[in-house]
């Protein structure tokens, strides 16, 4: 097997899938002759031409029910959201429309459409450019919402979100597009719903989503210098969620711990440790349940400001540390 | 058109009366737009519609008695009565579906048109909207889009005077929403609204010149809608005057004395059409009451398509 990045395995995930089937098509701003702003679609256009390769306006709502309008009638649209800050401006189409086809029309119509959406801090672009708003996403039932946290799971999971009769939010951290891993050269599906232990562990589970997966497994390491075995679990995809999973997990370890890069309030983390003390891992808790998340700020231009902003792996170990120290 | 008031004035009586849940927005009195702009489609084209949506549903071919099982709650509804008033899809005979965000639709028929000349189906879409809709930020984004790519679009505005209670004089520093097609490099044109035939020829034309690939045009249809906005509507906003000028201006009985001038029908061939859309209308709601219920397993269901 080959290494690739991030950002090659989500090209290369559209490409293959585009070579298949001619109905997939991808549109947003800048992705043709410039390869969009983080360059997952560079060269796609050469191959595809620019009726599948699709320059837009800058116009969020408009490209939204664009997408969504060719999704109902057959196509199987690929849209780029320049940052997944501009989720905001098409909110409307997303939340009103995208999610809400199926059911208001009695289940008679389809929306097939994919949003890939580069999320997360770390590149000092600041508080407009920098968020994580995936918890939004997760919160509307009609709506699945995707995180891939390496460049194996981004290729898999995007070959399932394409396939997807429904709208799925796609959500790609920045700073994972030039991480690499090994990437099988063919076509395959990670399916949704289905998290992955990313690290087995014993002492406590410890539940990460996007770039927090790598942030985690770094934590582990040094814990287990000291001594405590982590096991790291990435749900993958936060709508559907494998509960089952996490909740099996615990009743193992006893111990849980969720990291998120969003802010804390509200995040889809909230969630997460919601659904493991309603569970039967409860009663095997011998500890509280921890939540790590981004602080109540905007996210600052400033890199030490901005570093502050959101869990490293030093607030990752600290916070494990201290799981372990009670009960 | 007939069919189109019957229908709406039984909604709005059997709202009265309570045996309809939610709420709905009549089309009574713009008749005219709807049954003109869907004659000038094929059966492959396509129509997105509005809030205000029962007259294009039915213009665009659907069955009425669905309609009404729709809004009345009832599983042999258009969407299982899981949509309402609002919602009505009917996707085989080309509605793409109402909409409750004004504007909410504009964009969405810019897709549909994407796929016709993706795919070269070489159906055309017909995007009803009214007045309010034209300054929403989505009809900027969709006829903009559709002109660059040259979109087989017809973005057809029912000018009904009024946005809820916002009327068009304080709403617009513009005489005409059509003129805005200026704005966006095509052609766009001002029409009566309650003159069936003037609505046809219109919407014909830019049927046509979207068909053969020269892209959308913008037509704006001066009407009236002699209801409220929706039923809780006390239409403080505006003179009983104004309403009879409008209803002077009745668009099925111009159109019918047109047909009797030009000897095309008599008054007695009128007359039984208007007696078989007033028993089509009885019969959905028979229909209807005759209909089960969803059951609250049907609740879960359809949030995600299989």
């Amino acid at each position: 097997m080959r290494e690739i990045t991030y950002q090659e395995a989500v090209r290369e995930a559209m490409s293959q899938v585009m070579r298949e089937d001619d109905r997939v098509f991808i549109l947003g701003e800048d992705i043709g002759v410039y390869g969009g702003a983080f360059g997952v679609t560079r060269g796609m256009i050469e191959e595809f031409g620019p009726e599948r390769v699709r320059n837009t306006p800058i116009a969020e709502a408009g490209i939204a029910g664009a997408a969504i309008g060719a999704a109902l009638t057959g196509m199987r649209p690929i849209m780029e959201l320049q940052f997944s800050d501009f989720v905001t401006i098409a909110m409307d189409q997303l939340v009103n429309q995208a999610a809400k086809i199926c059911y208001m029309y009695g289940g008679k119509a389809a929306v097939p459409l994919v949003v890939r959406a580069p999320a997360g801090s770390g590149t000092g672009a600041a508080a407009q450019h920098s968020q994580s708003l995936e918890a939004w996403l997760a919160h509307v039932p009609g709506l699945k919402v995707v995180q891939p946290s390496n460049a194996y799971d981004a290729k898999g999971l995007l070959k399932s979100a394409i396939d997807d009769n429904n709208p799925v939010i796609f959500y790609e951290h920045k700073l994972l597009y030039s991480t690499k891993a090994d990437v099988p050269e063919e076509l395959y599906s990670i399916p949704l719903g289905k998290a992955d232990i990313k690290r087995s562990g014993t002492d406590v589970t410890l539940v990460a989503t996007s770039i927090m997966v790598q942030k985690s497994l770094a934590a582990a390491e040094i814990l287990a210098k000291d001594g405590i075995s982590v096991e790291v679990i990435d749900p993958r995809t936060l709508v559907p969620l494998d509960i089952k999973t996490i909740v099996d997990s615990v009743k193992r370890t006893g111990r849980f711990a969720v990291v998120y890069e969003a802010v804390k309030r509200g995040g889809y983390g909230a969630e997460i440790a919601s659904l493991v003390a309603e569970s039967e891992a409860f009663d095997f808790l011998d500890a509280p349940i921890v939540r790590l998340g981004g602080k109540e700020v905007p996210i600052p231009q400033n890199p030490e400001l901005e570093r502050n902003a959101v869990p490293q792996v030093e607030d990752i170990v600290e916070a494990i540390r201290n799981i372990m120290r009670k009960a | 058109m007939w069919l189109i008031r019957y229908f709406d004035e039984k909604v709005d009586e059997m709202f009265a009366k309570g045996l309809i849940h939610g709420t709905t927005h009549l089309c009574v009195g713009q008749e005219a737009t709807p049954v003109a702009a869907c004659t000038a489609l094929m059966k492959q084209d396509k129509i997105t519609s509005t809030h205000r949506g029962h007259g294009h549903c039915i213009a665009k071919g659907a069955d009425v008695a669905k309609m009404m099982a729709e809004l009345m709650g009832r599983t042999t509804g258009y969407c299982k009565g899981k949509g309402g008033s609002m919602h009505i899809a009917d996707l085989e005979g080309g509605n793409l579906g109402a909409n409750g965000i004004v504007g909410g639709g504009l964009p969405i028929a810019v897709g549909a048109a994407l796929t016709s000349k993706m795919l070269k189906e070489n159906y055309v879409v017909l995007c009803f909207f009214g007045d309010g809709a034209s300054n929403e930020g989505s009809f900027h984004e969709a006829l903009n889009m559709a002109a660059i790519w040259d979109l087989p679009v017809v973005f057809f505005c029912e000018n009904n005077q009024y946005g809820m209670s916002g009327s068009v004089k304080d709403m617009f520093r513009i005489e005409n929403i059509a003129d805005r097609s200026q704005a966006y490099g095509m052609p766009g044109h001002v029409v009566d609204g309650n003159d069936l035939q003037e609505v046809y020829d219109v919407v014909q034309a830019a049927v046509e010149r979207a068909r053969r690939g020269e892209g959308p045009s913008l037509i704006e249809a001066k009407t009236y809608r002699w209801k409220g906005h929706s039923k809780s509507d006390g239409r403080k906003y505006r003179t009983r005057e104004e309403e009879a000028e409008w209803k002077a201006k009745d668009p099925i009985a111009r159109f019918g004395q047109r047909l009797i001038d030009e000897g095309l029908a008599t008054q007695h061939r009128l007359d039984e059409l208007r007696k078989k859309a007033l028993e089509e209308v009885e019969q959905a709601v028979v229909f209807a009451e005759k209909s089960p219920f969803p059951t609250i397993e049907m609740l879960e269901e359809d949030v995600y398509a299989l």
